[in-house]
């Protein structure tokens, strides 16, 4: 069994602890909250006053769970209106820690029209806890989630296949649910995922592993995602190094107080946080705009000269030659910059009540570059049942479809499906400056497609 | 094994950034991030120990430049004195700018009015939608944790205010990716939360770490205290025990810095950091449950706070 927060805090392990972000997603009723409710309450996450203000409004509402009377879900239904509906309509964030690892849980809603707060959980999880209600098997929502999460290049799945206790622990039913399972995964690609029975009301195999299911020996599901790994471990290892500039640090006039003038007259420092890769100095560089190439002199993280760095750190760098350079320029491994393109394939998550139709005008954000844009064509929308392409001429709220972006200016975008951050963008409307569309660039052409 | 394989093992160790690495990363680049898109950003300084901790971060963003931005702090007239002597001296240490929004002036001018339970925490709302307005602040940084409260856990690390400084939780922008959008009309604001994703005891042991100075009253130390709805409170001009309640002397330390009028210590014999984070480890409280009667008025006191514009 994992050892509690409060068990390793007077350890020695905390400094070598590692992070994961993941996110649940699951249909209405499939009793996501209550999942997310026993991994807090049986990893000790959860305090004495917050269980007291559980257990209070369980009794108000006659709760008659079999967990201690405790209706869990009410741990992270946060919002009033939620409490009221007992439906979870916007994301969550928790936060717990067992003596491997740190979580940051976002707990997004299942409910269909508020699948863009499902794509912002998933846009930067490590890993995506999906459920599935045993009673019901595969069902429309568990496609539409799992494509979510196959087009957003999650690296690790787990299927949570939950009330297992109400199909009296079956093996058969958990057989049934994973052929239709593997029959989702192999069409959309998707690789990593990992089915386990669960009961979250009971608490088997979330964190404690059950006596009730014998058949299945794999692991709970929190011992999965303590040791799945991170993202950031993959690509600051596979990935050549790649470094948006957030901003020019050049304190003239403004350095801090006690630091020699004369030291830092010609300090210029390039900010930013390193998106994928390594660094070390010495190494040479290219930087795009202008293609120019140079050499890393110095890398600063905060006040402290360091010989290397990787994704993802943020620090600032030394070059060795001085360019005019700006936010928005990306600095990279010599030859594997993306050439600035004026014109992006993409697939995109359109998430506002206004449609997108061609000619819409837009901004996009790619790393740390806004260019405007124009929506050029909408090719067509991905039916989550078929996974085909349907053609159309525009995409409504909760619609995933392809497009072709036009830009007013050339932007270094990579393609995401080899590196996430490098080719990840916001589409936003540039009068009120709400975020009209999370898009990935996947130098598709639009006559076919795989995943 | 061969070199290379070696070699290969090391790196992969090698480029595993621990906890605090990967938060404080987090939180510098959206530092950095709103200091390159907003006009006139400002940070949100009570003394406290995360907007010290964001003040840090700020620093270490920018260096060997200055903090780029004033800080802001919202001054009840219920503070702690040791948490306002602090304030000057971390301000004037790092030579920035300091605006005081000052409750009490605007209770002595008649704009507000002082409750009947004393608690001054719910004024400071107009002191500090006045104070963005007037100082024509767009973006406003503060230190506050999603794993402090419940409505706080669905807050977006940039998260827009209308004009009236309003919170409209079912109206949020989906967050994607590390891209944080910023745009907004004139007349609204964001408030940017650096530190959105630390928990108190990741706070902690940052503090420890990177051994950052608190106002003494984090530490354990004796105070003069009388016990209301289960915390003990300080004597002082605005928290006077009534009658019934007895005054002792105890061995206490905050685990939050408010109001004198509304912030209860917890008896404590941690006096140092390290003391601090091995006592918050073990702790079965969370800190506002522990040390806030303003959370405690209701379940949803905290959201319909932010809703009128609260931090």
């Amino acid at each position: 069994m994992p050892q509690t927060s409060f068990i390793d805090a007077a350890g020695t392990l905390a400094q070598n602890r590692t992070l994961l972000r993941f996110a649940t997603a699951g249909s209405v009723d499939d009793g996501k909250s209550t999942l997310v409710g026993r991994l807090l309450h049986d990893s000790k996450a959860v305090l004495v006053d917050q269980l007291e203000a559980v257990a209070r409004t369980s009794a108000e509402r006659g709760f008659g769970g079999a967990a201690g009377g405790l209706d869990l879900a009410l741990l992270t239904d946060g919002l009033r209106a939620e409490r009221e509906q007992g439906i979870t309509i916007d994301v969550a964030y928790r936060y717990f820690s067992t003596a491997e690892r740190s979580f940051i849980l976002a707990d997004c809603p299942g409910h269909v029209q508020y699948t863009r707060n499902m794509v912002t959980g998933s846009a930067t999880a490590d890993a995506v806890v999906v459920l599935i209600d045993a009673r019901k098997g595969v069902l429309e929502q568990t496609r539409r989630h799992l494509s979510v999460v196959a087009l957003l290049r999650v690296p690790n799945v787990i299927v949570a296949i939950n009330k297992i206790d109400l199909v009296d622990y079956s093996e058969t039913v958990y057989n049934d649910i994973l052929e239709q399972l593997k029959l989702v995964t192999v069409e959309l690609g998707l690789q990593g995922v990992h089915a386990i029975p669960v009961s979250a009301l009971e608490g088997d195999n979330v964190v404690e592993r059950s006596t009730k299911t014998a058949w299945y020996t794999g692991p709970t599901v929190i011992e999965l995602l303590e040791t799945l790994p991170a993202i950031d471990e993959i690509e600051s290892d596979n990935d050549p190094f790649r470094f948006p500039v957030q901003l020019i640090i050049r304190p003239q006039g403004g350095l801090v107080n006690g630091l020699d003038a004369n030291e830092f007259r010609d300090y210029r420092g390039y900010a930013g946080q390193v998106a994928s890769g390594s660094i070390k100095v010495g190494d040479e560089v290219e930087v795009t705009p202008g293609n120019f190439k140079t050499r890393v002199t110095g890398i600063d993280l905060a006040g402290r000269a360091i010989d290397s760095a990787f994704a993802p750190q943020s620090v600032s760098l030394r070059l060795a030659d001085e360019f005019d350079l700006a936010r928005g320029a990306v600095i990279g491994a010599v030859g594997t910059l993306p050439e600035p393109v004026k014109e992006i394939h993409a697939e995109i998550f359109w998430l506002d009540s206004r449609s997108a139709v061609p000619g819409t005008r837009v901004l996009v954000k790619a790393g740390t570059q806004t260019v405007q844009a124009i929506i050029s064509s909408v090719i067509g929308r991905r039916n989550l049942d078929t996974l085909a392409i349907e053609g159309t001429d525009e995409l409504k709220v909760n619609d995933i479809g392809n497009v072709v972006l036009r830009l007013a200016s050339p932007v270094p975008i990579g393609d995401y499906n080899q590196n996430r951050r490098a080719g990840a963008f916001l589409i936003i409307q540039p009068q009120d400056g709400s975020t009209l569309a999370a898009g990935i660039n996947t130098n598709a052409q639009f006559d076919e497609f795989d995943i | 094994m061969s070199n290379s394989e070696l070699k290969a093992g090391q790196k992969l160790a090698e480029h595993r950034l621990g906890l605090l690495d990967t938060l404080e990363s987090e939180a510098i680049h959206i530092i950095r991030e709103v200091v390159a898109e907003f006009e006139r950003p400002v940070l949100l300084f009570s003394g406290g120990k995360d907007s010290v901790v964001v003040l840090h971060l700020a620093a270490k963003a920018f260096w060997p430049g200055k903090v780029p931005f004033p800080v802001l702090h919202v001054d009840t007239g219920h503070n702690f004195p040791e948490v306002i002597e602090f304030r000057d001296r971390t301000v004037e240490k790092l030579g920035l700018r300091l605006e005081v929004a000052s409750v009490q002036d605007y209770i002595d001018r008649g704009i507000l009015q002082e409750r009947p339970d004393g608690t001054r925490n719910p004024l400071q709302t107009l002191p500090l939608l006045e104070a963005i307005t007037n100082g024509k602040f767009d973006a406003v940084f503060g230190g506050a944790r999603r794993d402090e409260d419940k409505a706080r856990a669905k807050e977006r690390i940039l998260s827009m205010r209308d004009e009236f400084g309003q919170w409209d939780p079912r109206n949020q922008r989906p967050e994607l990716w590390n891209l944080y959008n910023g745009r907004h009309l004139p007349g609204q604001h964001v408030r940017a939360f650096p530190i959105s994703n630390w928990t108190e005891l990741d706070i902690w042991r940052y503090i420890e770490r990177e051994n950052i100075e608190l106002p003494p009253l984090y530490l354990a130390h004796e105070r003069e205290v009388y016990s209301r709805d289960g915390m003990w409170r300080a004597v002082g001009p605005v928290s006077m025990p009534n009658p019934d309640e007895v005054v002792e002397t105890r061995l206490v330390r905050y685990r939050t810095v408010g109001d004198m009028s509304c912030t209860g210590a917890v008896e404590s014999n941690a006096v140092s950091i390290s003391d601090v984070v091995l006592e918050v480890a073990g702790s079965t409280l969370t800190e506002r449950g522990a040390t806030r009667a303003d959370d405690r008025i209701s379940e949803a006191a905290m959201e319909d706070r932010k809703k009128e514009g609260y931090f």
